[in-house]
């Protein structure tokens, strides 16, 4: 029985060592390579008596950064992927929660490391050579189970703070064994990654190329500004499958790129993370007739992607996409107060939860919970906060938030964080954060001395680029609903009008 | 010129776009703004940049932007 995601690697650098792995186009690693690195990391951070705990990792988007991930694995700990364009801000409220001894960082991020206090900051070229302790190494994994963490993965929360969602191998593998059944990947699959290293998306093309020796090129972000180079990059390196968040592929689509420019080698689009607006859908189907497309859905919580649809059918002009079905040995069950309903809170059941969220007990506590139709003995399911009903043919369709969560531009985004970084802001009384989900912007209501202006250049100190609002705008007082709540509706109607 | 510098500064209040020539080499506009761009410079100059003209040499600098409105205002 598998247990550890690294016997992917292992079982693969048997069959491919010299098939390139992972490469930026420019430059790449192969298998033996990444296998060979990610056991000297592996084996110097054992030697330094690290094993169980955090490592934070800064570094560029760079097959070196997956060993160095993989590297922290071998070695019986858990990496935490930093976002180095992220406000230094949020970066120390994330390492406070982390308190890792040790970062691991490239060159080009040695001054961020360094001032994040850590107790030891490598530097992955000085120790990605070392000297390999298999002693050591085989007795950590002797040591381990599936139930050890791999990854903490920092999403946004509404308190201001980002929680940490802890990932374990067997949640990993499970969720790399269904979807590759489910995508059908084989060992000639080319991916073209799109999201960044710090969130767990990039697992539908990592654990696939690992498991079954694909290769995934990470397509240079400024590319995703520029459609027809984009297509360019695509064709130049034969990709063959893209899982893209919509706002990727709506960049190509609604600046026209499609018509002339065509990718050549593409049959698998999947795409997922917010609802894709169906004139762009239909564009993207009608330039790429033979493809297959798969709409996927799933919270970090539940590692990865929960939920599929094969776009097996037209659909109806106004028919929402829907999710479809859970992956294999996953469960979904729509909870209306504690019931089981047609149409209710999309909760998940299954090997594919995380363990939850990193030194935040209470939190957890409130998004795991008992399932209410078992009574009988201990048995966790996860509250999405997501709200979905069944359609007439049995599938899974997304309805709308319970909460204030958002999502834009792919990203998954707590409005609440928003409102809470504008109360840091000096001059700033009050604030109410709402999204225009039409002219997709985040509109940001705010009260007291300060400027718009002001308040846009201090949410910069707090917040990363995507969470800063399009809008700001002063108002009075915030307008209050009947019994004493925030009028929030009103004011997403407001922010609405405003642009139309 | 001063209604595309406005269309700028509101996507990036803290950039000189006067004088800045490598808003895309440096990283300043990212793809977020190049749509954000496209869109409102086709509706406040009445143009429509094709997608073989979003390319990093007309999105560079202010000037260059300006240029590309021109050439397609007089097409």
């Amino acid at each position: 029985m598998q247990k550890n995601i690294l016997e992917y690697l292992e079982s693969t650098v048997k069959v491919c060592p010299d098939k390139l792995a992972f490469s930026t186009g420019k430059e790449g690693m192969t298998f033996r390579e990444i296998y060979t690195h990610s056991r000297s990391i592996g084996s110097f951070l054992a030697d330094n008596s690290f094993y169980g705990e955090p490592i934070a990792i800064i570094m560029d988007k760079h097959p070196r950064t997956l060993t160095a991930f993989w590297g922290v694995n071998y070695a019986g700990c858990f990496y935490a992927c930093i976002d180095e364009k992220m406000p230094e801000a949020r970066m120390s409220v994330i390492i406070e929660k982390l308190s890792p001894r040790a970062v691991i960082c490239d060159a080009k991020n040695k001054k961020t490391a360094d001032a994040l206090g850590a107790l030891r900051v490598y530097l992955y070229d000085d120790i990605c050579d070392y000297e390999v302790n298999e002693r050591a190494l085989a007795d950590i994994r002797a040591r381990q189970s599936s139930t050890d963490a791999i990854y903490v993965a920092f999403t946004s929360g509404s308190t201001g703070t980002p929680k940490g969602v802890v990932a374990a191998h067997r949640s990993v593998i499970d969720y790399t064994e269904t979807l590759c059944e489910a995508l059908e990947f084989d060992s000639d699959t080319v991916f073209g990654n799109q999201t960044p290293l710090y969130f767990d998306a990039p697992l539908k093309e990592i654990m696939p190329t690992l498991k079954l020796g694909a290769t995934t090129y990470f397509i240079p972000k400024m590319l995703f500004s520029f459609p027809i180079k984009l297509v360019e990059y695509l064709d130049e390196h034969r990709i063959n499958t893209i899982c893209w968040v919509v706002s990727a592929l709506v960049q190509i689509s609604s600046l026209g790129a499609l018509e002339n420019h065509t990718p050549k080698y593409l049959t698998k689009v999947a795409f997922g993370s917010e609802l894709f607006p169906r004139k762009q859908y239909d564009l993207w189907r009608t330039a790429l007739p033979e493809a297959d497309f798969y709409n996927l859905y799933g919270p970090t919580e539940a590692t990865g992607m929960s939920c599929y649809w094969k776009a097996d059918r037209e659909l109806s002009e106004d028919e929402p996409i829907p999710i479809g079905r859970p992956f294999d040995n996953t469960d979904i069950i729509l909870i209306d107060e504690d019931k089981r309903a047609e149409q209710g809170e999309i909760c998940i059941r299954g090997t594919c939860l995380t363990m939850g969220y990193y030194n935040d007990k209470d939190k957890t506590d409130a998004a795991f919970v008992q399932n209410p139709l078992n009574t009988a003995y201990p048995e966790l399911i996860y509250k999405t906060g997501d709200i979905g009903r069944i359609n007439e043919r049995g599938e899974l369709v997304f309805l709308c938030r319970k909460d204030s969560q958002i999502k834009h531009m792919g990203h998954r985004i707590e409005l609440g964080e928003i409102e809470s970084a504008a109360l840091k802001c000096e001059g700033v009384r009050s604030a109410c954060c709402v999204y225009d989900s039409e002219g997709k912007r985040i509109v940001l209501y705010a009260v007291g001395e300060s400027t718009p202006e002001a308040i846009a250049a201090a949410l910069r100190e707090y917040l990363p680029r995507y969470m800063l609002p399009a809008s700001i705008e002063k108002l009075d007082v915030l307008p209050f609903t009947a019994n004493g709540k925030i009028d929030r509706k009103g004011l997403k109607e407001r922010a609405e009008k405003a642009l139309s | 010129m001063e209604k595309l510098i406005a269309i700028l500064s509101s996507l990036h209040p803290d950039v000189d776009f006067e004088s800045n020539d490598s808003l895309i080499d440096d990283g300043i506009l990212d793809s977020l703004d190049i749509v954000t761009l496209v869109t409102e410079i086709n509706a406040t100059f009445d143009v429509i940049i094709p997608a073989e003209e979003v390319v990093p040499e007309n999105f560079n600098s202010a000037e260059a932007l300006m240029e590309l409105i021109t050439r397609l205002d007089e097409e």
